[in-house]
């Protein structure tokens, strides 16, 4: 078996914006043709600014959007939502975590209810085993017990955040999504989940795919880096590869504007400032 | 002299599980043309501390101080309206939301143009003028014909350029910038950076970063406070913090930055955590 989780082949999304009584409609060409493959167990870090369509690219791999053109196969399986429709089967390779954890829990929904749905949606897991395996998944993501009752409103944005990760892990998906899913928490919080994503990621061997646009993230977490300038992919390669030699004008811009946190670029500021 | 000076600030909110301390004694100050960064997470009450001094919190909370002195005068002894007239004149601010922040019903000319006939009295003529100069300083292209735009017909970098040009737009001898760039891309985050710190350069006044990202604090800071829980942890110019931080809050802060890590996986700040401990250079009014 080819060991290529994720392959995408020259895949575009076109957006129509109807026309209204006085304007004429118009076509965004959100993704111009990308296409990358992520061996199974691997990182792949989409990075860009807003508006470059990275969201879109998420959304084509999770199959909420098909693809305008251009082919996408999941864990060996070509995907083709139009003409095939989903199936519980294709749910559950692919989950995406999203990056506000506040909005993307139901208030009303306690934290083990919200863990056993993609189970009640997708498969015909009887109640008693859906809760056993929710609470085992809580435990997993570093939560207590106790948790299991609460509301989301109880949590702070990192539980949330690892909530929102635990659900995402409930069908034992293949392929992991992740848009922007440690943006919105503190430092101390980012780096627990992101060490939780790499524990998670060693035992069931996942495959993500890490969308951000934060560079210093993006090089701790990556294994490969596919940087998107105006739904194009304009540099595409290992990460050691991409951050020691970038090849695009835009990487290059990009990396100049990340701020340095490092004594040596600290000395050399203020020597100018000094000037 | 200090240009602000605080001594022992403290912040409390009424709340059904009794009085919450937001800011628990900060004293602090910030000289003439200097760049002092605020560096601390969510609930450290970086934001609060500053809202105190411009007096914008909601009523139900307490604010004291042994002292609270802005450039020779006391803000704890002034009235409402004696602050008004300091507030966006001597001390502006600009905050993390750009587009939050401006009103949608009105053009972002009118919403300058108000700060100057508030504050300067200045005719319909000469504020139109001040304010074409105000977007051109903020570098906004075709000033004259945005100054009809509507903010949500802006993206959010030029709605924070047009906040920084309201900010700007009675040559404040204080600007507080609350997290400004949070909101924003890298390349436009890197754009308002510059400028924020062109601007302070020419005008000289003395800049208050609040942010939460050590980068921002390493590109533009002179001083650090690093505060945690209300409490400030450490005070130190910025070399000497990123070299050689005194607080064991501070370098676990430092090495949870991802460019520091070491091995595959990143050191965590360790549980509810109650026993970091001030620097000893953080204690009552000290200065390094």
């Amino acid at each position: 078996m080819n060991d290529t989780v994720l392959s995408a082949r020259n895949l575009k999304r076109d957006y129509h914006l109807g026309g209204g009584l006085f304007a004429k409609g118009r076509t965004i060409h959100a993704v111009k043709g990308v296409s990358f493959d992520v061996a199974r167990g691997k990182t792949l870090a989409v990075v860009g600014e807003s508006g470059c369509g990275k969201s879109t690219l998420a959304r084509m791999i999770t199959m909420i959007e098909a693809p305008t053109a251009g082919e996408l196969a999941i864990d060996g399986e070509e995907i083709d939502i139009v003409r095939k429709g989903m199936t519980p089967e294709l749910r559950r390779k692919v989950q995406i975590v999203f990056q506000n954890p506040y909005g993307s829990l139901n208030p009303r929904q306690k934290i083990g209810d919200v863990l056993g749905e993609p189970l009640l949606i997708n498969s015909k897991t009887p109640k008693s085993e859906r809760d056993d395996r929710a609470m085992e998944m809580l435990k997993k993501v570093g939560l207590q017990p106790e948790h299991f009752n609460r509301y989301p409103h109880m949590f702070s944005g990192g539980q949330r955040q690892r909530i929102a990760i635990a659900r995402a892990l409930m069908l034992r998906p293949k392929l992991l999504v992740l848009d922007e899913p440690v943006s919105a928490l503190d430092l101390s919080v980012q780096a627990q989940v992101l060490n939780l994503l790499a524990d998670l990621q060693d035992e069931f061997n996942l495959t993500y795919v890490f969308i951000s646009h934060d560079l210093s993230v993006v090089r701790y977490i990556a294994d490969e880096v596919m940087v998107m300038y105006f739904g194009e992919a304009v540099e595409y390669g290992s990460r050691d590869a991409v951050f020691s030699n970038p090849q695009h004008e835009y990487t290059r811009t990009l990396f100049a504007a990340t701020p340095r946190a490092d004594v040596a670029s600290i000395k050399a500021r203020l020597a100018r400032r000094a000037a | 002299m200090a240009l602000l000076d605080i001594r022992n600030l403290v912040v409390e909110f009424d709340t059904a599980a009794g009085p919450f301390r937001a800011v628990d004694g900060v004293s602090l100050q910030v000289d003439p043309r200097e760049v002092l960064a605020i560096v601390g997470e969510s609930g450290s009450g970086k934001s609060v501390s500053m809202l105190a001094v411009m007096g914008l919190l909601p009523w139900t909370a307490k604010v004291s101080a042994e002292r609270m002195v802005f450039d020779g005068r006391d803000m704890m002894a002034m009235s409402a309206g004696e602050r008004r007239r300091i507030i966006g004149k001597e001390i502006a601010m600009i905050f993390q939301e750009p587009i939050a922040s401006l009103n949608p019903c009105f053009t972002v000319g009118f919403q300058i143009e108000e700060v100057l006939r508030f504050h300067l009295g200045l005719d319909k003529k000469s504020r139109r003028d001040r304010a074409v100069e105000l977007l051109t300083q903020v570098g906004i292209p075709d000033p004259a014909a945005r100054l009809n735009a509507f903010p949500h017909q802006m993206s959010g970098g030029q709605c924070q350029r047009v906040m920084i040009a309201m900010a700007l737009a009675c040559n404040p001898k204080l600007l507080i910038a609350d997290e400004p760039t949070t909101a924003l891309d890298v390349t436009i985050q890197k754009q308002i950076l510059d400028l924020l710190m062109q601007l302070q350069a020419e005008h000289g006044m003395a800049l208050i970063m609040i942010t939460h990202n050590m980068g921002v604090v390493a590109e533009t800071a002179d001083r650090v406070i690093v505060q945690y829980k209300g409490r400030k942890m450490e005070e130190a110019d910025v070399l000497s913090l990123f070299e050689n931080p005194q607080s064991n809050y501070t370098r676990a802060l430092l090495s949870a930055l991802p460019e520091n890590a070491t091995g595959d996986r990143l050191p965590t700040i360790a549980g509810l955590m109650e026993d970091f401990t001030p620097a000893p250079s953080a204690g009552e009014g000290a200065r390094p």
